[in-house]
């Protein structure tokens, strides 16, 4: 089944990040520095044996603030999507079977979510919330549940001509049991797909809000605002920049490969 | 003079199961004007040999063919790419099953013509091209070639699709036309016509044709020989004629049997497969 | 027009909810109960929500979007003065993503599964793995810094006084007919711009090869392979033109989309686009100034939608010919 090397290898990140965020503690050589500890003897050191990746401007060990930051990363990834997933979803099979004017007015309520691009939404969103993590994810979350509605839907808008489902409405079958216990699982394939993409996605749209300042705050250790505060120290201090942002592309690159992965297995159409 | 000679064709595919031999060595000829049919249901291999002749399926990753096809003497699969490419539409051209989506929707009829007649003449201009397009029209009963040329294949009938194809396939003037299940998408009343006109078209040009069918209906009327393939294996071969009178392999009297006829009678059961079938060849002798 | 009501709306809503006094904000620490009384005054905020929301459309109809308590000018005015800057990088990265990812995409499917599809499909994969500002800032350090072929930062060398006519430096440094400012310009640009069209090259990359790769099964494909077109042609026109059509509503949103990562690269680039306004505004609850940048970015990508929507109906014969009765 595996036999398409690339998704190994994304199977293969995903699995060493995920370990990484769950046993943060463990595996982090300072893992104090994940909080607001300072040491300015050892501020902005280069990468070294000590510091893998070297040391910020407060003298915090990089490479276990991105263990930390992974943590957090993934914790908001699953997060939206737990919630996300559910309400997309649930929406769009009934857009998608009831059809009528349930179908137009929650379409249309999608529409206008879905033709804003994701980051300027988020960024909007951001703009009149607090930033803190907990907004943040509320507001990722808001924004990413069309995706899902218009996913399923599409699929349940096909698959309400097709026989089986005739026929479990000629049996007599209520519409609930119609749509979740028949079509759902049909959907399922493709909803599993993109969520397995979507993580890399959310990992995108949150480090990007917190690059602008927009999402998590210091002194919790974030992807997108280490990579912000070590921008303007290029190109000496290259470190506190690449190796979050490094950071960032391994994580979302192992999503994309196992996404991908899964979508050939699972035969998804693109 | 043999135009086409095929010598124990073999094709085989390989995929993740294993190796699937698609053709058993096949050996088919035509002369130069005659006109041949290739019968057999679907599987048996008759598409594939037509498509082995372009030199189509050799490229293929995953397909092994071995065997020879000399074309006007010379050996297709020997040939160096370039020239075996220079046949495909000039001298042997091909028409497909269904006329209309085997036109480009995102291309007028036009421009399908320019690109066909530049394989005779790489310096050929646009207004060259349209005038003799317009004649070629003409030639297969197309009323206002002009508009035609304009057009799209979407905003055309069935009918009309398959005569701009045949138009096509003989605008090289090819010495053979590979002819795959032509008509086959369409009513049988356009049908008819349309092989009709086929048929005046090869006649005035010298073409040969192979025709590759299931329609034994069609076959009678339009071919002097026929090969009949089962399962990648010719099972008999000889004058339409003979054939039809007097089958002789126990797979052409099934097919025979399994023709619809109007006197009634209901459609006969053709007999499930039986060893009968797998019994060698069957030739009968040249007119 | 519905989305850009919905999203106005939206914005308008949440903005008022959030707790926090935007006039005690922006008048800072100091002010008097009684400066920040008629702040409030001014800027309707005692009223009732929907009021605020038709006080807001009057203003908009008259081209008034307030004031802004962070520049204090007109809104309208930081628009104009930062608009012209952000449309530029993002045209120039759009340009960036057909001119490159288009024909990654063709070349890409005709050697299916060759080393040549392999190579583009990993690299359009990673392209897509990272936000903007990541590449911004390692096309930064290897290209501007270490490779020290681009300027770093800005748009457009102090040296060069450029009066601003239409605010697209392109556009103005030739109206000024000084050609190495142009030159000086196009420098500038490249690296953001291609900083951000990264990703984008890499989806369209992609979505390209996937359409080809359908359109090569198509039968008219094989007829064309029949009668011995030249592959580059059947690559490059037969089975290409088919192939766009449907991918240019996604790389419509794909360009439009760039408007939000276009914030990202600004802030790297130190380009003095919408971004740095923008965040800032938001950073300082600056309502009026939000509303404004808000309402031009959704603007931008209805036009935005509107020309791909135009482009598509254009480059589609069924859909041009769609009235045309059957022959």
């Amino acid at each position: 089944m595996k036999s398409n090397p690339l998704s190994l290898i994304g199977f293969g990140l995903v699995l060493t990040i995920s370990l990484c965020a769950i046993f943060a503690p463990l595996i982090a050589p300072y893992p104090d520095h994940n909080g607001a500890v300072v040491d300015f003897l050892n501020a902005n050191k280069e990468p070294s044996a000590q510091n893998w990746m070297g040391t910020d401007l407060v003298g915090r060990d990089i490479f276990s603030r991105i263990i930390y930051a992974y943590q957090i990363s993934l914790i908001l990834g699953v997060v939206v999507l737990a919630i996300s997933t559910p309400i997309g979803t649930v929406v769009g099979l009934i857009a998608g079977y009831r059809g009528g004017w349930i179908e137009t007015v929650l379409m249309r309520v999608t529409d206008v979510f879905l033709s804003v691009p994701p980051l300027v939404l988020a960024i909007a969103m951001m703009g009149v919330l607090q930033p803190t993590l907990t907004n943040a994810m509320l507001a990722v979350t808001a924004m990413w549940w069309p995706w899902y509605a218009r996913l399923v839907y599409n699929i349940a808008r096909s698959e309400r001509e097709e026989g089986y489902v005739l026929a479990a409405e000629v049996i007599g079958a209520s519409s609930g049991h119609i749509t979740f216990r028949e079509i759902l699982p049909n959907c399922l394939p493709a909803i599993i797909t993109k969520m397995t993409l979507d993580m890399g996605f959310v990992i995108i749209i949150a480090s990007s809000l917190s690059f602008l300042g927009l999402g998590v705050q210091p002194p919790t250790p974030d992807l997108g605002s280490m990579v912000a505060e070590g921008a303007r120290y290029l190109p000496d201090s290259w470190w506190l920049s690449v190796f979050p942002g490094l950071a960032i592309l391994l994580a979302v690159f192992g999503f994309n490969l196992l996404g991908d992965g899964l979508r050939e297995i699972l035969g998804v159409e693109e | 003079m043999t135009l086409l000679d095929i010598k124990n064709l073999e094709l085989s595919f390989k995929n993740f199961k294993g190796v699937t031999q698609v053709l058993h060595g096949i050996d088919l000829s035509i002369r130069r004007g005659e006109r041949v049919a290739l019968v057999g249901e679907s599987g048996s291999g008759k598409s594939v040999t037509a498509r082995l002749i372009l030199g189509l399926l050799q490229e293929a990753h995953n397909a092994t063919a071995r065997g020879q096809i000399l074309f006007d003497g010379q050996d297709i699969n020997l040939m160096k790419n370039r020239d075996q490419m220079g046949l495909r539409g000039t001298d042997v051209s091909m028409i497909f099953q269904d006329p209309t989506s085997s036109l480009n929707p995102s291309f007028t009829i036009e421009t399908q013509f320019y690109d066909v007649l530049k394989r005779r003449t790489l310096s050929l201009t646009k207004d060259e091209s349209f005038k003799r397009a317009t004649q070629l029209l003409s030639d297969v009963s197309i009323a206002d070639p002009e508009r035609v040329l304009k057009s799209y294949n979407f905003q055309m009938s069935g009918g009309m699709n398959q005569r701009i194809m045949i138009a096509m396939a003989l605008a090289n003037k090819p010495k053979l036309l590979l002819a795959d299940e032509p008509g086959t998408a369409l009513d049988v009343t356009v049908q008819s016509q349309t092989l009709k006109l086929m048929q005046d078209l090869v006649v005035e040009n010298e073409t040969a044709v192979l025709l590759i069918s299931h329609n034994l209906g069609v076959v009678r009327e339009f071919a002097d020989r026929l090969y009949v393939i089962y399962r990648g294996r010719i099972v008999e071969e000889g004058p339409t004629a003979a054939i039809f009178n007097n089958p002789q392999h126990a797979y052409t009297k099934a097919l025979l049997n399994a023709i619809p006829r109007i006197t009634g009678g209901g459609l006969p059961e053709i007999a499930e497969e039986t060893d009968d079938y797998l019994a060698p060849k069957f030739t009968h002798g040249a007119i | 027009m519905v989305v850009l009501i919905g999203v106005s709306m939206l914005i308008f809503v949440i903005a008022r909810i959030i707790p926090g006094d935007p006039a005690r904000i922006a008048l800072g620490p100091n002010a008097t109960t009684e400066q920040i009384e008629n702040l409030r005054a001014d800027l309707h905020l005692d009223e009732h929500i929907f009021s605020q929301y038709g006080h807001f459309i009057a203003d908009l109809f008259r081209g008034d979007l307030g004031i802004s308590l962070y520049t204090n000018r007109p809104v309208t005015l930081d628009i104009a003065q930062f608009l012209p800057a952000t449309l530029e990088l993002v045209l120039i990265a759009g340009i960036f993503m057909i001119l490159i990812g288009l024909p990654l995409g063709v070349i890409s499917a005709r050697f299916q599964n060759k080393w040549p599809d392999h190579l583009i499909r990993v690299i359009s994969l990673v392209t897509v793995s990272a936000p903007s500002f990541v590449w911004a800032v390692i096309f930064m350090l290897l290209f501007a810094f270490y490779l020290p072929l681009f300027p770093i930062a800005g748009r457009l060398s102090d040296i060069y006084e450029i009066d601003r006519v239409t605010g697209f430096l392109f556009i103005d440094t030739l109206i000024a007919g000084n050609l190495t400012a142009f030159g000086d310009a196009v420098c500038h640009i490249i690296l953001p711009a291609l900083a951000l069209a990264l990703s984008g090259i890499g989806q369209a990359a992609r979505l390209t090869r996937a359409n080809m790769v359908e359109t090569y099964k198509k039968p008219y494909i094989e007829m064309a392979q029949a009668y011995g077109f030249f592959p580059s042609r059947i690559a490059n026109h037969y089975a290409f033109k088919p192939s766009i059509i449907p991918s240019l509503t996604i790389i419509g949103l794909d360009f439009a989309a760039m408007f939000g990562n276009a914030f990202l690269v600004e802030a790297v680039f130190a380009w003095p686009g919408l971004s740095r306004y923008g965040v800032a505004v938001i950073l300082r609850k600056d309502l009026n100034a939000i509303m404004g940048t808000v309402l031009i970015i959704a603007l931008a990508f209805v036009v935005v939608n509107i020309i791909v929507d135009l482009i598509i109906a254009f480059l589609n014969p069924r859909i041009r010919y769609s009235e045309k009765a059957k022959s």
